[in-house]
């Protein structure tokens, strides 16, 4: 039988519900409605003259071939930093819980990248694998490897990627040592009696127990990418070489607060918004069927 | 209540009392001036308005810091829709056209000078740097402050150790192929890099070879110019640069002045960059350095010319009191004495900007005791052309980017010169065409 409880007074529920709803009007909708409005006006940078241009700062967007490989940029990032963030953090997670004696210490040091600051993240990776004088980059020339990500798009991406992975990995990691702790250990032991080894304890049992906590991360990673990623980048590669890591969200920084194109900045965020509220749903549509809760 | 919190509580109070007896009756007027001078240059920035607060009691000017000089501009303009905008901003040449283009937020110098009957000559200014400042209509904008060109610099020990002569730098791009071959034969590694690669390859190297890079006087004429940089001299110089690169001999470093620190460290033997660079290189390096004029091509007719400008001038934002900006031109004028210019000059190595602060310069044996430190200043004042008066684009900060990325697509062997500069001139037309539209009024 659901238990439900009834509010009898008509404004009670309007009055809990206020502040929450107060705080997203303020900080979400009023934002995504100003960019909305911004994105149909083209202006100088002091706002002293504005021009209602319809949908033209869109259109420019469509005709700007690095804006259309943007998008392409985009999707690798994204996804390399969701995939690779999600099963290193799993394998670390599976491995963490594991350990018996000094588990806290390797917790703690698997959750501290959290607490660094994306740009700092950026400007670290920046340092390690700066040609020439990196401690990475100098150990992989030792080796044979000619690194120098301002020409070689490729390591570029092996940069930011890898900066973007290890600065959400503890967050990745926490959220897989919460679920594994929660799965009970009579499953585990009943099965590893019935002669399972690790491997596939780990396969039938741990993972699809796992499965809403990685759904859970696989939005929250995408998210990430497509947003919190663009001091990362601002920090390490500024888009480079050419365009090969400026993704969509450090376009928008970077024609909105550094080229002061607020037009334009806004409707390329416009765009973002409509991907990511596509994403979600397609998300929650399709791979959600696969969860078992 | 305690002793010890009753002492404090009137110590306190006696503190406040002094202060407020310290102010005059006669309050000042304040004068707030943002600006992105970072250490050496902070400190003379805050000294310039510590002196001219003491030379005088009516005004008082309050520097602050605002960050990189993007960051001050973007905080300045958000204080400017709420409001709030400074007196005088900082605004660094890239962002010269954006504020020209925005009328109702700027007030000329020009008539701020006049408005305060200041007297105001800007031929007084050398002609390079003025021009770049003045609208097409002859009234000068915004105030010429910090500005620097661009230069070459060249490790001597490096050369020494390559068997070239240290005291004869390579003067054409020939020579500088040349020197190349034989530090990196000596075993160098980096021979030659450049900052900015943008500004010091296609804007400065444009001027110096009296070819357009963009059409309108560069886009000093008017906001329909459109860029020019496809030209068979551009082609042959970074198809010559491409080369370098792929024998070893020019060292990619990366955007803006990040490659200033492969040079310092003595890494990279030569390097084209900012004429204030030559703060840094006099701290830092270890080992004898020589500073020259930007390399040429010997069989352009006449080259070389002389070097556009870079760093930044002040401008004066609207919506403040009549006495305030009664202050801001005071300001104006002290600044523009030939002794607090020379000064400056001196201490930061950016270029004096009134002719007559050069000659007090050189009078003062400056040049003889330093030298090299005259380059950037004779590389300026010059009779400008045309061609090489300066370079003031919409949407430049926007272009700068597009510059390096398809420079560096050059570099990297993706894209040949002339396809790198053609689809600079094509994706920077279309930024042109935007910011006309959008400013036009």
């Amino acid at each position: 039988m659901e238990k439900r409880v009834v509010f009898r007074s008509g404004w009670l529920p309007w009055v809990l519900l206020a502040p929450q709803a107060i705080v997203i009007a303020v900080f979400f909708f009023w934002p995504a409605g100003q960019a909305l409005v911004q994105s149909l006006q083209q202006s100088d940078a002091f706002g002293t003259s504005v021009n209602w241009v319809r949908l033209e700062n869109f259109q420019n967007l469509w005709n700007d071939e690095t804006y259309l490989a943007s998008f392409k940029t985009t999707a690798v990032f994204s996804i390399l930093v969701a995939v690779c963030g999600i099963s290193l953090a799993l394998l670390l997670a599976v491995f963490a819980d594991r350990v018996v004696r000094g588990a806290t210490v390797y917790k703690t040091l698997l959750i501290w990248p959290y607490a660094v600051a994306p740009a700092v993240a950026g400007v670290l990776w920046l340092f390690m694998f700066s040609p020439s004088i990196g401690i990475v980059a100098y150990g992989l020339e030792a080796i044979g490897v000619d690194w120098n990500h301002l020409l070689n798009g490729g390591q570029a991406m092996t940069l930011v990627v890898a900066a973007a992975v290890w600065k959400q990995i503890s967050y990745n990691f926490l959220f897989f040592l919460a679920g594994l702790a929660s799965i009970p250990k009579s499953l585990i032991e009943a099965a590893a009696i019935d002669g399972a080894r690790p491997w596939r304890r780990f396969w039938t049992i741990q993972f699809p127990l796992l499965t809403p906590t990685t759904f859970f991360l696989l939005v929250i990673n995408m998210v990430y990418a497509f947003f919190d990623t663009f001091a990362i980048i601002d920090a390490s590669t500024q888009g480079g070489p050419g365009k090969e890591t400026s993704i969509l969200v450090y376009r928008v920084y970077y024609d909105g607060f550094k080229a002061l194109d607020l037009g334009g900045s806004a409707a390329q965020s416009v765009v973002l918004m409509v991907i990511v509220v596509v994403l979600t749903v397609l998300q929650f549509k399709f791979v959600e069927k696969k969860v078992n809760y | 209540m305690n002793k010890k919190t009753s002492a404090l509580l009137s110590s306190f109070v006696a503190a406040a009392s002094v202060l407020a007896l310290s102010t005059p009756a006669h309050a000042q007027v304040e004068i707030q001036w943002w600006h992105s001078m970072t250490a050496v240059n902070g400190e003379w920035v805050n000294d310039l308005a510590k002196d001219f607060n003491a030379s005088q009691k009516e005004y008082k000017i309050v520097p602050t810091f605002k960050g990189t000089y993007d960051e001050s501009m973007t905080g300045a303009i958000a204080a400017f829709r709420a409001g709030n905008a400074p007196h005088i901003l900082q605004v660094f040449e890239v962002g010269t056209a954006t504020m020209m283009a925005s009328k109702g937020a700027i007030i000329p110098v020009g008539q701020v000078m006049k408005d305060a009957g200041v007297k105001f000559d800007p031929a007084a200014y050398v002609p390079a740097v003025a021009g770049y400042y003045t609208a097409p209509n002859g009234q000068m904008l915004s105030f010429p402050f910090n500005s620097s060109t661009t230069i070459f610099y060249y490790n001597k020990d490096a050369f020494k150790a390559a068997g070239l002569d240290a005291d004869k730098p390579p003067t054409t791009w020939p020579e500088v192929v040349g020197a190349a071959a034989k530090l990196k034969a000596s075993g160098h590694k980096c021979p030659f890099t450049t900052a900015w690669q943008g500004w010091t390859q296609l804007e400065s190297f444009s001027a110096w070879h009296n070819v357009e890079f963009a059409t309108q006087r560069n886009g000093l004429a008017g906001l329909n110019a459109r860029m020019k940089v496809d030209s068979p001299l551009h082609q042959r110089h970074i198809e010559n640069l491409a080369n370098m690169s792929k024998q070893g001999l020019f060292v990619y470093k990366g955007r803006g002045n990040v490659p200033e620190a492969s040079f310092v460290s003595g890494e990279c033997a030569m390097i084209n960059t900012s004429s204030g660079f030559y703060g840094n290189v006099a701290k830092n390096a270890k080992f004898a350095y020589g500073l020259a004029a930007l390399p040429y091509y010997p069989d352009v007719p006449g080259a070389p010319q002389n070097t556009v400008i870079g760093g930044a001038s002040l401008w004066v934002l609207s919506g403040k009191k009549p006495a305030e900006y009664k202050g801001v031109a005071a300001f104006f004028n002290y600044l523009s004495s030939p002794e607090v210019q020379s000064a400056s000059h001196k201490r930061t190595g950016y270029l004096p900007v009134t002719t007559a602060a050069y000659q007090l310069t050189e009078k003062s044996g400056f040049y003889k005791e330093k030298p090299g430190t005259d380059v950037a200043v004779t590389q300026m004042i010059r009779k400008t052309t045309d061609k090489s008066r300066g370079i003031r684009l919409g949407n430049y900060v926007q272009i700068r980017a597009i510059e390096d990325e398809e420079l560096e697509q050059v570099w990297g062997g993706k894209k040949t010169a002339k396809e790198a500069l053609a689809s600079i001139v094509k994706r920077g037309n279309e930024l042109l065409e935007r910011f006309e539209k959008a400013n036009k009024s």
